[in-house]
């Protein structure tokens, strides 16, 4: 550090000194809402999901079937071909076990995640998902799981219309 | 082209903390006078901004640029914000380089700010709105998943044991020792690593970096310009940036691809020809111990797979042949995330300045700095030269 700073400004905090009201704050919590169309591809994708059945895009150019599917393929620039269902079998390309839920709260059980490459797409081409019936000691790189699917009447089109994926 | 050589002629940092008591324009305004300060200059002397802040649902002020203007020296001046997620600290430099290579502007003031500390009770739950909303929010995920998906993925292809890892955030937060902004600096050994809280399996509670306030600057000046200040400029003589697929699930994440690109770009525009001989310190993005190693790679300052071993072996020390993250990096200075690149050019600043003080790496010559963000998918290089 420059030998010509003597001082590093700033006056820290803790959480004790807010909540005892030390320093004034201010609190506001939005109440913004959203309702997103879901698009073209997938809108399909999340159709074919209430069917139980998994979908991608197929580009002619670079012969990739593409999951999640696009309209475009982002590597030729151009729009992808045709439709193509893909098997709801794959291989784990990476998992981690969650202690922590979405607001970074702990939990006792752990959430096993996994990217799952997925069977009749492109090598390499794989889905965020959760994993189940599974022991967290002998989910490893490489296994084979295949896709556990909600009750037909209870699927409303929607990525977790897929409950989780378990080993074969 | 390249019309002026770019030079660095000053440099400020605020303290870095969990909490700090004053508001993002006054964070910025402390760094801009002490860097304005160390280059023995006034606001007038400025004549363009480059405002550097990563989401604004941290601070909770949207389109927060404007709000920071004031503070960070940009009224009635030509004043840019660049933005690229966490790569965002070292992209405002390059944002920077721009105004001053380009001839367009002599001097430019560069600035990044950071309060993660008013999104409570953590700042996670901003982090919710970055996934897509069709099919990735359904699934609530929280960020730290996808960096253990992709620290697991690293450590099996190569077969790191976690040991290794681990050592790279003992270096650190013990390198952060004498970094006087530093808020999580001590002197922890590889087992304290290893017997951390679980968080999102691999990702234990040492591997991580923490939320963060603070702010960093930096002075640019046309070659000429510079000449006027100092004897002793710095040269900012090489960027590079890169974004790779939103798609992050359809690539391997064993390999950041996207540093790499990024990184040959600053290369070739610097002239290195042989990073790993060239280069004399690195400050790559070390938000997670992993990912110091992962971009050290990134940079080719390694073999793939073989960054984590220099660490262990001490090559990445002080005192050792590849001296990498001597600051002490976001694992031990913290992670206010824009102003934790920029601290991370600092660096590489007071380094080839000789003015690093205990961390001073001997015969500096030559640094670089990355950083790294949005989805796994955007490298940011800085090649400084004295
Ligand atoms: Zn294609």
């Amino acid at each position: 550090m420059s030998e010509k700073f003597k001082e590093f400004p700033g006056t820290p905090l803790s959480s004790r000194d807010i909540k005892s009201g030390k320093v004034l704050t201010f609190k506001w919590r939005p109440n913004a809402k959203y309702a997103w169309t879901v698009g073209i591809a997938y809108g399909r994708f999340l159709e074919e999901l209430k069917n139980g059945r998994i979908i991608g895009r197929k580009c002619r150019e670079c012969s990739r079937v593409l999951v999640p599917p696009r309209m475009f393929c982002e590597q030729c620039f151009r729009p992808t071909d045709e439709w193509v269902f893909v098997k709801n079998t794959g291989r784990i390309n990476t998992f981690s076990l969650s202690y922590l839920d979405a607001d970074a709260r702990r939990i006792k059980t752990p959430i096993p995640v996994a990217v799952i490459d997925l069977d009749g797409a492109s090598p390499g081409i794989g889905i965020l998902h959760k994993l189940g019936n599974v022991d967290p000691k002998r989910i490893h790189i490489g296994m084979r799981v295949r896709a556990v699917w909600k009750p037909a009447k209870q699927r409303e089109g929607s990525i977790t219309d897929i409950k989780y994926w378990e080993p074969i | 082209m390249v019309k002026k050589r770019v030079a660095v002629i000053g440099a400020g940092i605020t303290l870095f903390r969990r909490r700090l008591q004053e508001t993002g324009k006054e964070l910025s305004h402390y760094a801009v006078e002490m860097a304005l300060d160390s280059a023995e200059m006034t606001r007038d002397d400025i004549e363009s901004v480059v405002m550097g802040t990563a989401p604004d649902a941290f601070d909770g002020i949207h389109m927060k640029a404007e709000n920071l203007l004031d503070g960070a020296g940009g009224a009635r001046k030509p004043y840019t914000r660049v933005f690229v997620g966490g790569g965002t600290g070292v992209f405002a430099p390059i944002g920077g380089w721009w105004h001053v290579a380009s001839g367009l502007f002599d001097t430019c003031l560069v600035v990044a700010e950071e309060k993660m500390s008013p999104c409570y009770p953590h700042p996670q739950t901003a982090f919710r709105t970055i996934w897509d909303p069709i099919i990735t929010r359904p699934l609530e995920p929280n960020l730290v998943w996808i960096f253990a998906l992709e620290m697991q993925r690293y450590m099996q292809i190569h077969n790191i044991p976690k040991e290794h890892i681990a050592a790279i955030a003992v270096k650190n937060k013990g390198n952060a020792l004498d970094h006087p902004s530093a808020q999580l600096a001590a002197k922890i050994t590889v087992q304290d690593v290893l017997d951390s809280e679980v968080m999102v399996w691999p990702v234990q509670r040492l591997d991580i970096s923490p939320p963060s306030d603070g702010a960093a600057a930096m002075i640019l000046a046309s070659e000429d310009v510079a000449r006027k200040y100092t004897d002793d400029p710095v040269w900012l003589d090489g960027v590079g940036w890169s974004l790779d697929s939103a798609y992050w699930t359809n690539r391997d994440l064993y390999f950041p691809e996207y540093v790499a690109t990024a990184a040959r770009m600053a290369y070739k525009m610097a002239k290195i020809h042989n990073p790993r001989k060239e280069i004399s310190l690195a400050e790559p993005y070390d938000p997670f111990d992993y990912k110091e190693a992962h971009h050290t790679e990134g940079l080719l300052l390694a073999d793939k797979g073989g960054a984590p071993k220099l660490t262990v072996e001490g090559q990445t020390f002080r005192d050792g042949d590849q001296p990498i993250c001597p600051s002490g990096g976001l694992l031990g200075v913290g992670n206010p995330i824009a102003a934790a690149g920029l601290m991370k050019c600092c660096e590489c600043f007071w380094q080839l300045r000789n003015e690093a003080g205990k961390r001073q790496v001997p015969k500096a010559e030559t640094a670089v700095a990355q950083a790294w963000g949005d989805l796994m998918q955007i490298g940011t290089v800085t090649v400084f030269r004295r």
